[in-house]
Protein backbone atom coordinates (compact mmCIF):
# COMPACT_ATOMS: atom_id res chain seq x y z
CA UNK A 1 0.00 0.00 0.00
CA UNK A 2 1.15 3.32 -0.87
CA UNK A 3 2.42 5.86 1.71
CA UNK A 4 -0.17 8.54 2.66
CA UNK A 5 1.93 11.95 2.59
CA UNK A 6 0.46 15.54 3.26
CA UNK A 7 2.50 18.54 2.81
CA UNK A 8 0.94 21.84 4.75
CA UNK A 9 1.93 25.74 4.26
CA UNK A 10 1.60 27.30 7.59
CA UNK A 11 3.34 30.71 8.08
CA UNK A 12 6.26 30.53 5.82
CA UNK A 13 6.91 31.88 2.54
CA UNK A 14 6.41 28.76 0.48
CA UNK A 15 9.96 28.64 -0.47
CA UNK A 16 10.10 24.85 1.09
CA UNK A 17 7.66 23.95 -1.01
CA UNK A 18 9.38 25.60 -4.13
CA UNK A 19 12.53 23.47 -2.88
CA UNK A 20 10.17 20.42 -2.36
CA UNK A 21 9.37 20.74 -6.32
CA UNK A 22 12.99 21.11 -7.00
CA UNK A 23 12.96 17.39 -6.62
CA UNK A 24 12.43 17.58 -10.01
CA UNK A 25 12.44 13.11 -11.72
CA UNK A 26 12.48 12.16 -7.86
CA UNK A 27 9.09 13.69 -7.83
CA UNK A 28 8.36 10.62 -10.19
CA UNK A 29 9.62 8.24 -8.61
CA UNK A 30 7.81 9.29 -5.08
CA UNK A 31 4.55 9.34 -6.69
CA UNK A 32 5.22 5.82 -7.33
CA UNK A 33 6.07 5.61 -3.52
CA UNK A 34 3.43 7.87 -2.11
CA UNK A 35 -0.30 9.29 -2.62
CA UNK A 36 -0.19 12.96 -2.14
CA UNK A 37 -3.27 13.44 0.33
CA UNK A 38 -2.98 16.72 1.22
CA UNK A 39 -0.88 19.40 0.26
CA UNK A 40 -1.21 23.05 -1.41
CA UNK A 41 -0.04 21.73 -4.96
CA UNK A 42 -3.17 19.35 -4.59
CA UNK A 43 -7.40 20.40 -4.16
CA UNK A 44 -8.64 18.99 -1.13
CA UNK A 45 -10.07 21.30 1.27
CA UNK A 46 -10.03 19.38 4.78
CA UNK A 47 -7.11 17.78 6.18
CA UNK A 48 -7.85 13.86 6.20
CA UNK A 49 -7.49 10.96 8.31
CA UNK A 50 -5.28 7.97 8.71
CA UNK A 51 -2.50 10.43 6.91
CA UNK A 52 1.14 8.55 7.11
CA UNK A 53 3.66 11.45 6.88
CA UNK A 54 3.17 15.22 6.84
CA UNK A 55 5.76 18.05 6.33
CA UNK A 56 4.74 21.22 7.77
CA UNK A 57 6.43 24.30 6.43
CA UNK A 58 6.09 27.77 8.44
CA UNK A 59 5.82 28.60 12.16
CA UNK A 60 2.68 28.70 14.05
CA UNK A 61 1.70 32.26 13.73
CA UNK A 62 -2.31 32.21 13.58
CA UNK A 63 -5.18 30.61 15.00
CA UNK A 64 -5.95 29.31 11.66
CA UNK A 65 -2.46 27.50 11.87
CA UNK A 66 -2.90 26.36 15.29
CA UNK A 67 -6.03 24.64 14.82
CA UNK A 68 -4.53 22.92 11.75
CA UNK A 69 -1.55 21.87 13.88
CA UNK A 70 -3.81 20.23 16.53
CA UNK A 71 -6.06 18.80 13.58
CA UNK A 72 -2.52 17.07 11.50
CA UNK A 73 -1.28 15.92 14.90
CA UNK A 74 -4.33 13.74 15.96
CA UNK A 75 -4.83 12.79 12.13
CA UNK A 76 -1.01 11.58 11.06
CA UNK A 77 1.68 9.36 12.31
CA UNK A 78 4.66 10.87 11.83
CA UNK A 79 5.45 14.55 11.62
CA UNK A 80 8.21 16.46 9.78
CA UNK A 81 9.16 19.93 11.11
CA UNK A 82 9.71 20.93 7.66
CA UNK A 83 12.33 24.00 6.99
CA UNK A 84 13.44 26.88 9.53
CA UNK A 85 10.33 28.57 10.22
CA UNK A 86 8.31 25.08 11.45
CA UNK A 87 12.05 24.60 13.51
CA UNK A 88 13.18 27.40 14.67
CA UNK A 89 10.15 30.40 14.05
CA UNK A 90 12.80 32.14 11.88
CA UNK A 91 11.78 35.58 10.22
CA UNK A 92 8.00 35.08 11.04
CA UNK A 93 9.21 35.02 14.83
CA UNK A 94 10.98 37.86 14.56
CA UNK A 95 7.82 39.97 15.85
CA UNK A 96 8.49 38.08 19.10
CA UNK A 97 11.36 40.58 19.74
CA UNK A 98 8.91 43.22 19.61
CA UNK A 99 7.57 41.61 23.48
CA UNK A 100 3.87 41.75 24.42
CA UNK A 101 1.14 43.06 21.84
CA UNK A 102 3.62 42.91 18.76
CA UNK A 103 0.40 41.00 17.52
CA UNK A 104 -1.28 45.06 17.58
CA UNK A 105 1.96 46.96 17.01
CA UNK A 106 2.68 44.48 13.19
CA UNK A 107 -0.69 45.40 11.94
CA UNK A 108 -0.78 48.86 12.93
CA UNK A 109 2.69 49.15 11.15
CA UNK A 110 2.10 47.12 8.00
CA UNK A 111 -1.74 48.42 7.02
CA UNK A 112 -1.70 52.27 8.85
CA UNK A 113 1.58 53.46 9.44
CA UNK A 114 3.28 52.23 5.54
CA UNK A 115 -0.28 52.51 3.80
CA UNK A 116 -0.37 55.19 1.55
CA UNK A 117 -4.09 54.87 0.77
CA UNK A 118 -7.25 53.00 2.63
CA UNK A 119 -5.78 52.83 5.95
CA UNK A 120 -7.42 49.98 7.67
CA UNK A 121 -6.15 47.33 9.84
CA UNK A 122 -7.98 43.70 8.78
CA UNK A 123 -10.51 43.09 11.12
CA UNK A 124 -9.83 39.93 13.53
CA UNK A 125 -12.74 37.52 14.22
CA UNK A 126 -14.89 38.52 11.03
CA UNK A 127 -14.11 34.81 9.87
CA UNK A 128 -12.19 35.87 7.18
CA UNK A 129 -8.57 37.08 8.64
CA UNK A 130 -7.13 34.83 11.03
CA UNK A 131 -6.35 36.09 14.65
CA UNK A 132 -2.59 36.68 14.88
CA UNK A 133 -1.31 34.38 18.25
CA UNK A 134 0.27 36.89 20.57
CA UNK A 135 3.34 35.22 19.65
CA UNK A 136 4.85 33.34 17.17
CA UNK A 137 5.58 29.60 18.16
CA UNK A 138 8.11 27.19 16.09
CA UNK A 139 6.44 23.90 15.57
CA UNK A 140 7.60 21.54 18.22
CA UNK A 141 6.72 24.06 20.57
CA UNK A 142 2.56 23.32 19.85
CA UNK A 143 2.93 19.61 18.99
CA UNK A 144 5.18 16.90 19.19
CA UNK A 145 7.28 16.53 16.30
CA UNK A 146 9.13 13.08 15.19
CA UNK A 147 11.72 14.87 12.87
CA UNK A 148 13.34 18.31 12.00
CA UNK A 149 14.66 19.55 8.35
CA UNK A 150 15.68 22.81 8.99
CA UNK A 151 17.28 25.13 5.95
CA UNK A 152 16.04 28.11 4.35
CA UNK A 153 14.93 26.69 2.48
CA UNK A 154 16.22 22.87 3.13
CA UNK A 155 18.02 21.52 -0.04
CA UNK A 156 16.20 19.33 -2.26
CA UNK A 157 18.60 16.77 -2.08
CA UNK A 158 18.21 17.14 2.12
CA UNK A 159 14.48 16.16 1.51
CA UNK A 160 15.23 13.50 -0.89
CA UNK A 161 17.68 12.34 2.55
CA UNK A 162 14.59 12.45 4.96
CA UNK A 163 11.71 10.85 2.57
CA UNK A 164 14.24 8.29 1.45
CA UNK A 165 15.43 7.50 5.19
CA UNK A 166 11.62 7.18 6.24
CA UNK A 167 10.51 5.23 3.74
CA UNK A 168 13.54 2.77 3.73
CA UNK A 169 14.30 3.34 7.28
CA UNK A 170 18.45 4.05 6.55
CA UNK A 171 20.56 6.25 8.03
CA UNK A 172 19.60 9.61 9.71
CA UNK A 173 20.71 12.99 8.86
CA UNK A 174 23.72 14.65 9.91
CA UNK A 175 26.11 17.20 9.24
CA UNK A 176 25.15 20.26 6.71
CA UNK A 177 22.20 18.22 5.85
CA UNK A 178 20.62 19.56 9.08
CA UNK A 179 21.89 23.18 8.41
CA UNK A 180 19.68 26.29 9.23
CA UNK A 181 19.66 29.15 7.20
CA UNK B 1 60.54 22.22 29.16
CA UNK B 2 59.53 19.39 30.40
CA UNK B 3 57.53 16.73 28.36
CA UNK B 4 54.10 15.30 30.44
CA UNK B 5 52.57 11.77 28.84
CA UNK B 6 48.81 11.44 29.16
CA UNK B 7 46.08 10.09 27.18
CA UNK B 8 43.18 11.38 25.17
CA UNK B 9 40.91 9.10 23.80
CA UNK B 10 42.74 6.02 24.84
CA UNK B 11 46.40 6.95 22.89
CA UNK B 12 49.16 7.62 24.34
CA UNK B 13 50.60 11.74 23.65
CA UNK B 14 53.18 13.65 25.15
CA UNK B 15 52.46 17.62 25.75
CA UNK B 16 54.69 20.08 26.76
CA UNK B 17 54.28 20.93 30.27
CA UNK B 18 52.37 23.82 30.47
CA UNK B 19 50.20 23.11 27.30
CA UNK B 20 46.00 23.16 27.63
CA UNK B 21 45.08 19.77 26.53
CA UNK B 22 43.46 21.62 23.84
CA UNK B 23 47.21 22.45 22.37
CA UNK B 24 47.90 18.75 23.16
CA UNK B 25 44.96 17.27 21.15
CA UNK B 26 45.42 19.52 18.61
CA UNK B 27 48.60 18.50 17.87
CA UNK B 28 47.90 15.18 18.07
CA UNK B 29 45.52 15.47 15.46
CA UNK B 30 42.22 15.34 18.12
CA UNK B 31 39.63 17.29 17.09
CA UNK B 32 37.13 19.39 20.30
CA UNK B 33 34.99 21.20 19.09
CA UNK B 34 36.14 25.20 20.36
CA UNK B 35 34.19 28.51 20.20
CA UNK B 36 35.51 30.98 22.33
CA UNK B 37 39.06 29.92 21.50
CA UNK B 38 40.71 31.42 18.88
CA UNK B 39 44.57 31.10 17.86
CA UNK B 40 46.75 33.88 18.94
CA UNK B 41 44.39 34.91 21.72
CA UNK B 42 44.93 33.53 25.23
CA UNK B 43 41.81 31.27 26.62
CA UNK B 44 39.15 31.96 29.05
CA UNK B 45 36.67 28.88 28.97
CA UNK B 46 33.93 30.88 28.13
CA UNK B 47 31.80 28.91 26.17
CA UNK B 48 31.88 25.04 27.58
CA UNK B 49 32.03 23.59 24.31
CA UNK B 50 35.63 22.03 25.11
CA UNK B 51 34.69 20.38 27.65
CA UNK B 52 35.99 17.23 28.49
CA UNK B 53 36.13 14.36 30.92
CA UNK B 54 39.41 13.71 32.92
CA UNK B 55 39.36 10.67 34.43
CA UNK B 56 38.96 10.66 38.74
CA UNK B 57 37.17 14.29 37.87
CA UNK B 58 34.07 14.04 39.05
CA UNK B 59 32.89 17.53 36.89
CA UNK B 60 33.62 17.75 33.25
CA UNK B 61 36.12 20.81 32.50
CA UNK B 62 37.52 23.15 29.69
CA UNK B 63 40.28 21.58 27.26
CA UNK B 64 41.05 25.26 26.47
CA UNK B 65 42.01 26.26 29.98
CA UNK B 66 43.09 22.73 31.43
CA UNK B 67 46.45 21.98 31.49
CA UNK B 68 48.47 19.05 30.92
CA UNK B 69 49.60 16.78 34.02
CA UNK B 70 51.91 13.63 33.73
CA UNK B 71 49.46 10.23 33.67
CA UNK B 72 45.74 12.08 33.20
CA UNK B 73 43.25 10.09 31.19
CA UNK B 74 41.29 12.15 28.85
CA UNK B 75 37.95 11.56 27.24
CA UNK B 76 37.42 13.96 24.48
CA UNK B 77 33.77 12.20 23.60
CA UNK B 78 31.01 10.22 25.38
CA UNK B 79 27.63 10.02 25.29
CA UNK B 80 27.64 12.40 28.44
CA UNK B 81 29.90 15.12 26.51
CA UNK B 82 27.86 15.12 23.53
CA UNK B 83 24.52 15.45 25.77
CA UNK B 84 26.05 18.49 27.22
CA UNK B 85 27.67 19.97 24.34
CA UNK B 86 24.39 19.86 22.40
CA UNK B 87 22.75 21.25 25.68
CA UNK B 88 24.96 24.07 25.40
CA UNK B 89 24.99 24.97 21.86
CA UNK B 90 20.99 24.91 22.19
CA UNK B 91 20.92 27.66 25.23
CA UNK B 92 22.84 29.66 23.10
CA UNK B 93 20.78 29.45 20.26
CA UNK B 94 17.35 30.05 22.77
CA UNK B 95 18.94 32.86 24.14
CA UNK B 96 20.06 35.27 21.30
CA UNK B 97 17.85 35.78 18.12
CA UNK B 98 20.09 33.78 15.38
CA UNK B 99 17.96 33.85 12.56
CA UNK B 100 20.43 32.13 10.01
CA UNK B 101 18.59 33.01 7.20
CA UNK B 102 18.82 36.45 7.75
CA UNK B 103 22.53 36.66 8.98
CA UNK B 104 25.34 38.24 7.16
CA UNK B 105 27.28 35.10 8.73
CA UNK B 106 24.92 32.13 7.18
CA UNK B 107 27.09 29.42 5.54
CA UNK B 108 30.55 31.10 7.37
CA UNK B 109 29.08 30.81 10.82
CA UNK B 110 31.48 29.16 13.47
CA UNK B 111 28.06 28.71 15.45
CA UNK B 112 26.24 27.07 12.58
CA UNK B 113 28.51 25.13 11.66
CA UNK B 114 29.34 23.67 15.40
CA UNK B 115 25.75 23.20 15.30
CA UNK B 116 25.61 20.79 12.61
CA UNK B 117 28.49 19.03 13.50
CA UNK B 118 26.79 18.33 16.79
CA UNK B 119 23.55 16.87 15.55
CA UNK B 120 21.71 19.92 16.37
CA UNK B 121 18.71 19.59 14.55
CA UNK B 122 16.47 21.39 16.94
CA UNK B 123 16.16 23.47 19.97
CA UNK B 124 14.24 21.92 22.79
CA UNK B 125 14.06 24.94 24.88
CA UNK B 126 11.65 27.90 24.34
CA UNK B 127 13.27 30.54 22.37
CA UNK B 128 13.58 33.99 24.66
CA UNK B 129 13.06 36.08 21.91
CA UNK B 130 15.34 39.10 23.71
CA UNK B 131 14.87 43.06 22.15
CA UNK B 132 18.60 43.61 21.33
CA UNK B 133 19.46 45.97 18.56
CA UNK B 134 22.48 46.49 15.76
CA UNK B 135 24.87 49.34 16.62
CA UNK B 136 25.62 50.65 13.19
CA UNK B 137 26.73 54.00 13.91
CA UNK B 138 30.48 52.89 13.44
CA UNK B 139 31.98 54.41 9.65
CA UNK B 140 33.45 51.03 8.72
CA UNK B 141 31.79 47.91 10.95
CA UNK B 142 28.65 46.99 12.42
CA UNK B 143 27.42 45.11 15.70
CA UNK B 144 24.37 43.36 16.04
CA UNK B 145 23.73 42.17 19.17
CA UNK B 146 21.00 39.47 18.17
CA UNK B 147 24.14 37.55 16.61
CA UNK B 148 26.63 38.05 20.12
CA UNK B 149 26.99 34.53 21.96
CA UNK B 150 29.58 36.24 24.24
CA UNK B 151 32.72 34.28 23.37
CA UNK B 152 34.75 37.70 24.54
CA UNK B 153 36.91 37.36 21.42
CA UNK B 154 36.35 40.55 20.33
CA UNK B 155 37.41 41.90 23.66
CA UNK B 156 40.32 39.74 24.21
CA UNK B 157 41.52 40.85 20.67
CA UNK B 158 41.08 44.63 21.02
CA UNK B 159 42.65 44.88 24.70
CA UNK B 160 45.58 42.39 24.35
CA UNK B 161 46.65 42.10 20.28
CA UNK B 162 45.37 45.69 19.37
CA UNK B 163 45.92 47.14 22.83
CA UNK B 164 42.85 49.45 22.61
CA UNK B 165 40.81 48.28 25.21
CA UNK B 166 37.16 49.78 23.31
CA UNK B 167 35.68 46.67 23.75
CA UNK B 168 34.27 45.06 26.89
CA UNK B 169 31.13 43.13 28.67
CA UNK B 170 28.70 44.92 30.77
CA UNK B 171 25.57 43.45 32.51
CA UNK B 172 25.04 40.18 34.20
CA UNK B 173 23.28 36.95 32.92
CA UNK B 174 21.08 37.29 30.03
CA UNK B 175 22.00 40.85 30.02
CA UNK B 176 25.27 40.67 29.56
CA UNK B 177 26.16 42.29 26.58
CA UNK B 178 29.35 43.83 24.69
CA UNK B 179 29.63 47.37 25.00
CA UNK B 180 32.29 50.13 23.58
CA UNK B 181 34.23 52.43 25.63
CA UNK B 182 32.12 53.63 28.61
CA UNK B 183 28.28 51.99 27.01
CA UNK B 184 28.18 54.44 23.90
CA UNK B 185 27.81 54.10 20.36
CA UNK B 186 30.48 52.66 18.30
CA UNK B 187 31.14 55.54 16.28
CA UNK B 188 31.22 58.00 19.03
CA UNK B 189 34.40 55.97 20.91
CA UNK B 190 37.40 57.82 21.31
CA UNK B 191 39.52 54.71 21.70
CA UNK B 192 38.94 52.60 18.84
CA UNK B 193 41.14 52.54 15.96
CA UNK B 194 39.29 51.32 13.37
CA UNK B 195 41.82 48.02 13.11
CA UNK B 196 39.09 45.89 12.62
CA UNK B 197 40.89 43.29 14.59
CA UNK B 198 37.18 42.56 16.43
CA UNK B 199 35.94 42.41 12.82
CA UNK B 200 38.27 39.34 11.77
CA UNK B 201 37.69 38.02 15.55
CA UNK B 202 34.17 37.26 15.52
CA UNK B 203 32.71 33.69 15.22
CA UNK B 204 29.10 34.50 14.40
CA UNK B 205 27.10 37.42 12.60
CA UNK B 206 27.77 39.85 15.73
CA UNK B 207 30.51 42.26 13.97
CA UNK B 208 30.45 42.78 10.67
CA UNK B 209 31.88 45.10 7.83
CA UNK B 210 28.93 47.41 6.61
CA UNK B 211 27.94 46.32 3.61
CA UNK B 212 27.77 42.92 3.68
CA UNK B 213 24.62 41.25 3.47
CA UNK B 214 23.26 38.00 4.17
CA UNK B 215 25.78 35.70 3.75
CA UNK B 216 28.07 37.81 2.49
CA UNK B 217 30.75 38.10 5.27
CA UNK B 218 33.88 36.47 5.07
CA UNK B 219 36.75 37.05 7.67
CA UNK B 220 40.16 35.97 7.67
CA UNK B 221 41.51 34.62 10.95
CA UNK B 222 45.27 34.39 9.44
CA UNK B 223 45.89 37.63 9.94
CA UNK B 224 45.04 37.54 13.44
CA UNK B 225 47.59 34.44 13.60
CA UNK B 226 50.02 36.21 11.62
CA UNK B 227 50.29 39.39 13.89
CA UNK B 228 50.72 37.07 17.02
CA UNK B 229 53.43 34.93 15.54
CA UNK B 230 55.27 38.15 13.96
CA UNK B 231 55.38 39.66 17.34
CA UNK B 232 56.02 36.84 19.13
CA UNK B 233 59.38 35.77 17.08
CA UNK B 234 60.32 39.75 17.33
CA UNK B 235 59.85 39.48 13.32
CA UNK B 236 59.48 43.44 13.16
CA UNK B 237 62.24 43.98 15.57
CA UNK B 238 65.41 45.11 13.74
CA UNK B 239 69.21 43.89 14.96
CA UNK B 240 69.29 48.06 14.59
Amino acid sequence: MKVRLATVWLGGCSGCHMSFLDLDEFLVDLAGLVEVVYSPVVDVKEYPENVDVCLIEGAVCNDDNLELLHKIRQRTKVLIAFGDCAVTGNVPAMRNQLGLGNAVSVLQRAYIDNAQFNQRVPAAGDGIVPTLLPRVMPVQEAVHVEHFLPGCPPSAAHIKAIITHLLSNTSKLEGRQIKFG
Amino acid sequence: MAAKTLTIDGRQITAEEGATVLQAASEAGINIPTLCHLEGLYDVGACRLCLIEVAGVPKLLPACTTKVAEGIEIKTDSERLRKYRRMTLELLFAERNHVCAACVSNGSCELQTLACSQGMDHVRYDYLFPKWNVDPTHELFGMDHNRCVLCTRCVRVCWHIEGAGTKNVAGRGTKAHIITDLNMPWGDSDSCTKCGKCVQACPTGALFHKGATVAEMRRDRSRLEFLVTAREKKEWITAD
